[in-house]
């Protein structure tokens, strides 16, 4: 299709100057928490419009570590993100692998239940959870976050898989039932092999969700200092030295909660965006 | 003989395999989704407050307490509709202009797609430790900013009437996701369509109202209820920004925040499931009405 010389004229004058215009509005949120993580605690506190402080204090990055235990916190949220991944990228996958291939009584009527658990809002759970974490002692540990995570407590992701599998040609399993592999071993060898992309895609989802989840470890946590999170940790910080004057040390601390999911962002785009449009399409 | 055999076995382990697939799930479902959803009810009929205690039971007490006594369910109730109301269509409508002219086959679309992606990859407590620094009254950028251009200052987080504005703000910030979504349905629209609409001598705007909206309208009901549900169980955001209060005057005291006070801060949980439980059949209302009528303004093709 041949690009009119209007359209042209609107699109160079008008769409990419507005798009530039925003692109600087989305970005200066994080170029200001970077600027501000390298202020000193004279200069946090200067009214002034300044992207490159002076001095630029680079050891902020180091001496936060002396000041909050930010290794245990990645070591304790590490936990939350292992579990998390085991949980989604195995246990889900084997539950959609289930309702994708595998004929069993009942496989409809779980599949609604499934759905319906999807649609069931997460503050009727809180409390009750609670109630029933207390009751077997397990307030004040892991495990209340560690559980549901590993028994792959998350209807979407088994969705997710189970409608990816339905795509993947059935010749090939069928191929290898004749050859005598079991229902374990087409799972094994021949669904997951071929399922790249919607296995990033939950093995994203999965780090994303352990790495920000902040309700969940603010209940079971909350006393428990040694065992926060860093969403638990960083909160914690807004609350020292009279807020505003460790306002550097907060940013510090956010640049390093932020840049993993960067990274994790920049390795997988491609697939976080097919899961993300994937469950806009066929939600 | 033995074949037939074989094969009955087959079938018969075959039935327990896909249940031995699922048992994970199962088990998370029943104890994860449905004692507590059963728990939840029977707490919301009693007073409850530690472990120690059992659960009295009270009828419909809570329940009258949330709808006569209980200032502050209308308050974090107003707070979450206003929230809701303004900044669910918000963030919605710049998802979707930025789509749109993302979809105009321009330039570096990747690049551009990134750009507006990042914030939604940004943790949410961070996300909320940034604007409050941002926000402050005194040495916060946005007033540095307004200073700038000769505008009056804003005390973003402590004057009752700015701090559901910059609550909205601050979550507008974070529309990638739905810019994404939005994109993918547009660029699914069949290019034939606009290309009769074309030869017809539709202009633009006429293309985008009555080809590009109508086509993407599953998806922007989609994202509605989406925001919709999501929006009416704001948190995290809420008590990092303004801690477990809600700010001065209870202005940003949301409804999940009241349900966590009540919970975990007074030990009422027997009348925080009862909170909970009207939030649940409000949500419900909501979702029920909408697609309910989702047939009047959602063009589902011909099928």
């Amino acid at each position: 299709m041949v690009e009119g010389l209007y359209a042209r004229i609107a699109k160079w004058t008008f769409v990419y100057p507005l798009l530039l215009v925003s692109s600087v509005v989305m970005l200066f949120p994080l170029a200001w928490t970077f600027s501000t993580s390298l202020k000193t605690a004279a200069t946090v506190t200067l009214r002034e419009v300044k992207l490159i402080p002076d001095p630029v204090q680079w050891s902020n990055y180091i001496t936060i570590f002396e000041e909050s235990p930010l290794i245990l916190y990645t070591q304790n949220t590490m936990y939350m993100v292992v579990t998390s991944v085991i949980g989604g990228v195995v246990i889900c996958a084997l539950a959609g692998y289930a309702f994708a291939r595998i004929r069993f009584p009942a496989r409809e009527v779980l599949f609604y239940v499934l759905l319906s658990t999807m649609m069931l809002p997460h503050v009727v759970q809180i409390i009750p959870l609670f109630v029933i974490f207390d009751r077997m002692g397990l307030v004040g540990t892991f495990w209340p976050l560690i559980i549901p995570r590993l028994l792959g407590h998350n209807a979407f992701y088994i969705f997710l898989m189970r409608q990816f599998f339905r795509g993947i040609p059935l010749e090939l399993s069928d191929a290898a039932r004749m050859d005598g592999c079991t229902e374990l071993g087409i799972w094994a060898r021949i669904i997951m092999p071929n399922s790249k992309p919607v296995l990033a895609a939950v093995g994203i989802f999965s780090i994303q969700f352990a790495w920000n989840d902040f309700l969940s470890p603010l209940i079971y946590l909350g006393p428990k200092k040694e065992l926060w999170t860093l969403a638990l940790g960083l909160n914690a910080q807004k609350g020292f030295e009279g807020e505003i004057t460790s306002l550097h040390k907060m940013m510090v601390i956010s640049v390093y909660m932020i840049i993993p999911m960067l990274l994790v962002f920049a390795f997988g785009q491609k697939y976080m965006i097919e899961g993300v449009t994937f469950s806009g399409m066929k939600g | 003989m033995l074949t037939d055999m074989q094969g009955y076995l087959h079938r018969h382990r075959a039935k327990w395999v896909g249940f031995a697939f699922i048992l994970p799930w199962i088990l998370s479902a029943l104890w994860f989704d449905l004692i507590p959803f059963v728990t939840n009810l029977y707490l919301s009929f009693t007073d409850y407050s530690v472990s120690t205690s059992t659960p009295d039971w009270l009828g419909f007490e809570n329940y009258r307490e949330i709808l006569e006594i209980d200032l502050l369910f209308t308050k974090s109730l107003g707070n979450t509709v206003y929230y809701l109301v303004l900044g669910v269509p918000i963030r919605l409508v710049v998802a979707f202009a930025i789509a749109v002219l993302l979809n105009l086959r321009i330039h570096a679309l990747g690049t551009f797609r990134t750009i507006f992606y990042i914030p939604s990859v940004v943790p949410l407590v961070a996300v909320s430790i940034i604007f409050f620094g941002m926000f402050n009254a005194r040495y916060g950028i946005f007033n540095q900013l307004l200073i700038l251009l000769d505008l009056p200052p804003v005390r973003w987080l402590t004057r009752p009437e700015w701090i559901k504005p910059a609550m909205i703000i601050m979550s507008t910030w974070g529309f990638g996701a739905q810019m994404v979504i939005f994109l993918a349905g547009l660029q699914g629209i069949p290019s034939e369509l606009y290309e009769a609409a074309e030869m017809d001598g539709g202009s633009y705007w006429h293309q985008l109202f009555r080809i590009t909206i109508p086509m993407v309208s599953p998806v922007i009901f989609f994202n509605l209820i989406i925001g919709i549900i999501g929006g009416f169980q704001v948190f995290a955001s809420a008590y990092v920004l303004l801690g477990p209060g809600g700010g001065p005057l209870n202005a940003g005291l949301f409804y999940v925040l009241h349900i966590y006070n009540n919970a975990f801060s007074y030990f009422r949980l027997g009348y925080a499931a009862a909170l909970s439980v009207v939030l649940f059949l409000i949500i419900l209302f909501f979702t029920v009405i909408m697609v309910r009528t989702s047939d009047r303004w959602v063009y589902y093709g011909d099928t």
